[in-house]
Formats: C-alpha cells, sequence, structure tokens
C-alpha cells in the first residue's frame, strides 16, 4: 500500500464535481442504512418470505454462475485465443447482455423460450417442457444477464496470460485439449475466480429479466430483487429496506474481496 | 415491463413539471363561449392499470379540447401509486382500482376532499383464445398443471381475485403473482398462461387474443378518483378529474366495458 505521498493542491474545478458523483454514489446506501428498522431487522431477516427468496437466490446465482462457467470459459478463450472469423462480431454479440436493459433481455427470452416462442413451442410439443414461471427459467434468465460478465473476465486473462507455456506444451505432445486444462486454465485461475464472483454477483441481483420471463411466485421464481419489489409496492418498506441492505452488504463484500485479490496478484 | 413503463412516465412527468413550473395557465385567451378559466399546463395522473386505454382516448379529447392542457400519465400497481404520492411523487390526481388503495391514500393526508367513484369493474377468468387447455370454471385455477396467473393479493385486482376465490371455494395453485392486472392479461394474450383472472375491461382490450369464461357470482371493482393535496395544477386536475367523473369519462369507460358507478 506504500505509495508516494499524493499531491494534495486538487483543484476546485475537480474536487466539487468528484464531491457531487461520489455523493450521488454513496448517499442512497447511506440513506437506507439510516432509515434502516434496526430493531425489526433479526425478526425480518428471519421470516419465511425473506429466508425462502434468499435460498432461491442462492441456489439459482450459484446454478448459473456454475453454467456460465461451463459455457462462458470456452466462449473466452475462442475470443482471446482463436482467429476465428468474425471474432470481432462475436464478441460484441455475447457482450451486448452487459449494456442491454434486463427487461429487454426477459422479453428476448420470453419469445424465445416461452411455451409459443420459437425454441420454447419445440420443446413443449417435443418433451412437454415449459420454461417460464419455473426456477429453471430464473437460471436461464441469470446466465443470460450474468455470463458476459465472466466471459469479459475471462478473456481479459487469458490475453494477458503468457502464451508461450502453451506453446511449450505443444511442442512437448499435448494435445490442444491437455494444454487447456493443464496449463491454460491454471494459468488464468485468478481471472477465472474473479469473472465466477462477479457473475454470481449480477446474477444475484438481477430483477429485470427474471420478473419478466419467469415471472414471481414464492420458492419458485421470487429471488431476493423481486421479493424486495413486491415489498415496496406493497408499502412494507421496512422489509424493502431489510432486503437491499442484505444485497448491499453481499455486493459490497465482494467487491472487496476482489480488490484485495487484484491488489494481491498485482503485487 | 411495468416497472419501465412506471419510471419513464415518473421521469417523464418529473422533467415536464419542471419545464412547465411557473405556468399559471394564464396565459392564453379563452375562446369565446368557454368557461372563464381554460385548463392549461401539464397534469400529472397516476392511474391504475386497468385503465389504460380508456384514459389515454380520454386524455385525447381532452387535449383536443383544450390545447394547452397536457395529460401525463403513469399507470401502475394501484398500491404501488398509492405509496409513490405518499412518498413524495409530484402529481396532480390519483386514480385506483379499488377503495381500500385510496382509503390509504386519504389516511396518509395526501388527497385533497372526498374521493369520488367514477366506474365499476368486474373479474373475469381469462383464457387464451380457442381456451386450449378446456378450462370450464374457477375450479380448473386449483389444477396445478394448469399455469395460472393472478395479481399480487395487495393489488386491487388480486384482492379481487381471492375474494372470488373464497366465494366459490377455491384454493388456487398459481404460477405467477402479477405486479399489476396488465402484466397478468399480456401473459394469457401471448399463450404463456392458460388462464389469470383479470378484468373484463382488459380482457376486452386484449381484443381476439383472449377470451372470457362465464364465472357465477362475479366480484366487481369501485374505481375512485381525487385530486391531490399537493398538485403542482389543481385548476387542471379539476378539470381532468370533472371529465372522468362526467359524460366524457362515462361514455369512454362503458365503451371499454366498465360498469357505472
Amino acid at each position: 500500500m506504500s505509495r508516494r505521498t499524493a499531491d494534495l493542491r486538487v483543484p476546485a474545478a475537480l474536487l466539487i464535481p468528484a464531491a457531487l458523483g461520489v455523493a450521488i454514489l454513496v448517499l442512497p446506501m447511506a440513506g437506507l442504512v439510516a432509515r434502516a428498522p434496526w430493531g425489526d431487522l433479526p425478526s425480518i431477516l428471519a421470516s419465511d418470505e425473506v429466508l425462502t427468496a434468499l435460498r432461491l437466490s442462492l441456489v439459482t446465482a450459484t446454478v448459473s454462475t456454475g453454467v456460465a462457467l461451463v459455457c462462458g470459459v470456452p466462449v473466452a478463450w475462442l475470443l482471446a485465443r482463436t482467429a476465428l472469423p468474425g471474432r470481432s462480431v462475436l464478441r460484441g454479440l455475447v457482450t451486448v447482455p452487459l449494456v442491454l436493459p434486463p427487461v429487454v433481455g426477459g422479453v428476448a427470452l420470453l419469445m424465445v423460450f416461452g411455451r409459443r416462442g420459437l425454441v420454447g413451442a419445440w420443446l413443449y410439443d417435443t418433451f412437454g417442457v415449459s420454461l417460464p414461471f419455473t426456477t429453471e427459467a430464473v437460471v436461464l434468465a441469470q446466465v443470460f444477464v450474468a455470463m458476459p460478465f465472466l466471459i469479459v473476465a475471462v478473456e481479459g486473462a487469458l490475453r494477458t496470460a503468457d502464451r508461450r507455456y502453451d506453446d511449450v506444451a505443444a511442442t512437448l505432445g499435448a494435445t490442444p485439449w491437455t494444454t487447456f486444462r493443464r496449463v491454460t486454465l491454471p494459468a488464468v485461475a485468478p481471472g477465472v475466480l474473479a469473472g465466477a464472483v462477479l457473475c454470481w454477483a449480477r446474477a444475484l441481483g438481477e430483477f429485470g429479466a427474471t420478473v419478466t420471463f419467469a415471472g414471481s411466485f414464492p420458492g419458485t421464481t421470487r429471488t431476493l430483487p423481486l421479493e424486495a419489489y413486491v415489498a415496496i409496492n406493497a408499502g412494507d418498506s421496512d422489509v424493502a429496506i431489510v432486503l437491499s441492505l442484505l444485497m448491499i452488504a453481499v455486493s459490497v463484500t465482494i467487491l472487496v474481496g476482489l480488490r484485495d485479490r487484484w491488489i494481491g496478484a498485482s503485487q | 415491463m411495468s416497472r419501465a413503463r412506471l419510471t419513464l412516465a415518473v421521469t417523464a412527468a418529473a422533467l415536464l413539471a419542471v419545464a412547465c413550473g411557473g405556468d399559471d395557465g394564464g396565459s392564453a385567451a379563452p375562446p369565446a363561449g368557454a368557461p372563464a378559466t381554460t385548463p392549461a399546463g401539464t397534469v400529472t395522473v397516476l392511474a391504475a392499470a386497468s385503465l389504460t386505454e380508456s384514459f389515454e382516448t380520454l386524455a385525447g379529447q381532452l387535449e383536443d379540447e383544450y390545447p394547452d392542457l397536457e395529460i401525463v400519465y403513469s399507470f401502475g400497481p394501484s398500491s404501488g401509486l398509492v405509496e409513490q404520492v405518499l412518498a413524495g411523487a409530484p402529481a396532480d390526481v390519483l386514480a385506483t382500482a379499488d377503495t381500500s388503495t385510496m382509503d390509504d391514500a386519504v389516511a396518509g393526508g395526501v388527497v385533497d376532499g372526498e374521493p369520488v367513484i367514477f366506474a365499476r369493474n368486474t373479474l373475469a377468468l381469462a383464457v387464451p383464445a380457442g381456451n386450449p387447455d378446456n378450462v370450464t370454471g374457477l375450479a380448473d385455477l386449483a389444477n396445478e398443471d394448469l399455469r395460472v396467473a393472478i395479481c399480487e393479493p395487495q393489488v386491487p385486482c388480486g384482492g379481487a381475485a381471492q375474494r372470488l376465490l373464497d366465494a366459490a371455494g377455491v384454493t388456487a395453485a398459481p404460477d405467477t403473482l402479477t405486479t399489476d392486472v396488465k402484466e397478468a392479461a399480456s401473459l394469457v394474450a401471448l399463450g404463456e398462461a392458460d388462464a389469470a383472472l383479470i378484468y373484463v375491461t382488459d380482457a376486452a382490450a386484449e381484443g381476439d387474443a383472449v377470451e372470457i369464461i362465464e364465472v357465477a357470482d362475479a366480484v366487481v371493482n369501485e374505481y375512485p378518483v381525487a385530486v391531490l393535496a399537493d398538485a403542482p395544477n389543481p385548476e387542471g386536475a379539476r378539470a381532468v378529474v370533472d371529465a372522468i367523473t362526467g359524460e366524457p369519462g362515462r361514455t369512454v369507460l362503458a365503451e371499454a366495458g366498465f360498469l357505472e358507478p
């Protein structure tokens, strides 16, 4: 942490807008803490609705991260290590959900995987499988929104990793699959972990695509953010505040944890 | 979907309120034969989702009649709209889909005067066109295999649904609880829900995509409207409420399938 002493002469033209910027980002969270019903907090946290939503959120975000790892790491590898034609277009396409309003993702998922959707109609007619209103739909919505975070993180790690180890492994007779498994992947493990954690946090906070595509029912599809939205619409602002604090606590813990990781890696 | 619609409308309303601030509405000379005070400026109306089509038609008529008047709507679940008003949303008029949500607003001291009932609406059992699952009545809503959409219990359509189901002695097995009635109506129209409890007017607004199954002992909601105590444009608000409760409103609402108060 020892750095050169920072220059303290900050021009007001920078300091004032910076203070405003920090206030815009930090005040809402401080406001939640100030309004928190601390006395009722344990009973709200222990209520059936909150525990049900919390359990569903933890399970779906974890499963979504697993799916994103299995599918997203190979996508990142394709983008970083191959001369695939149309690679930049592909990169653009798979990272669109980063900037897309999640509701749009939800509508798109409904049009494709809904019971009368392009793929959904076939799934329903052939296997009798119908995705909307199921926990699987929650996972699909979370993967759609969160996997790009993992892909971007892993692709970055793959680009900065030293490729000569891969070349050496190849000259020693390792197949491309063995090289990927035994050499490439261990070298970028910190990047994969950081990507997975970001992906998990984003999946945990997913709202728009979930409510549009998967609906909202306790225990099946109503995750923590949906529970918070239902609570504020119902006038249960205390419950909404407690749920919000819970999600902020998780996010802050993850970001602080990642920051230490990154600093540790750069030293 | 409804959240995005709502946020957009509220943001637009707030911007317009800022842009039109200070407009006392007296700049335009009233046309000959018109009442002494012509409604003008922006009127922000928070209205139950089920009023979407009717109120938009009504706004078109009013804005044609009064060129200086602009009506901005935010449609959503009545319970959510009341929460927004209680939290200080800058709005002029509140119209809810039942009396209990309006009572919350009155109890919160944000309503000016007594709310007026301007329409009634009947809850209906709606199915996708052609009734693919052969739904015959409320008892089918208990079927676990049927995909059922019902409004959240605190939203007026959800409260009405509960009363209807209680009266019929049915314990429904819903697959999703929607934030407002329009969301449930969309799910039926898209064929994603096999059945939903929505208002007759919402089923009608979906046209050929939705069919209604007759149910006995219909549940009817009363719709109240009121000017808000902190209305930025009280004159405009009163003119809009007069139109809603008067002849123009009656006609438009009746065409949409609402019952007279």
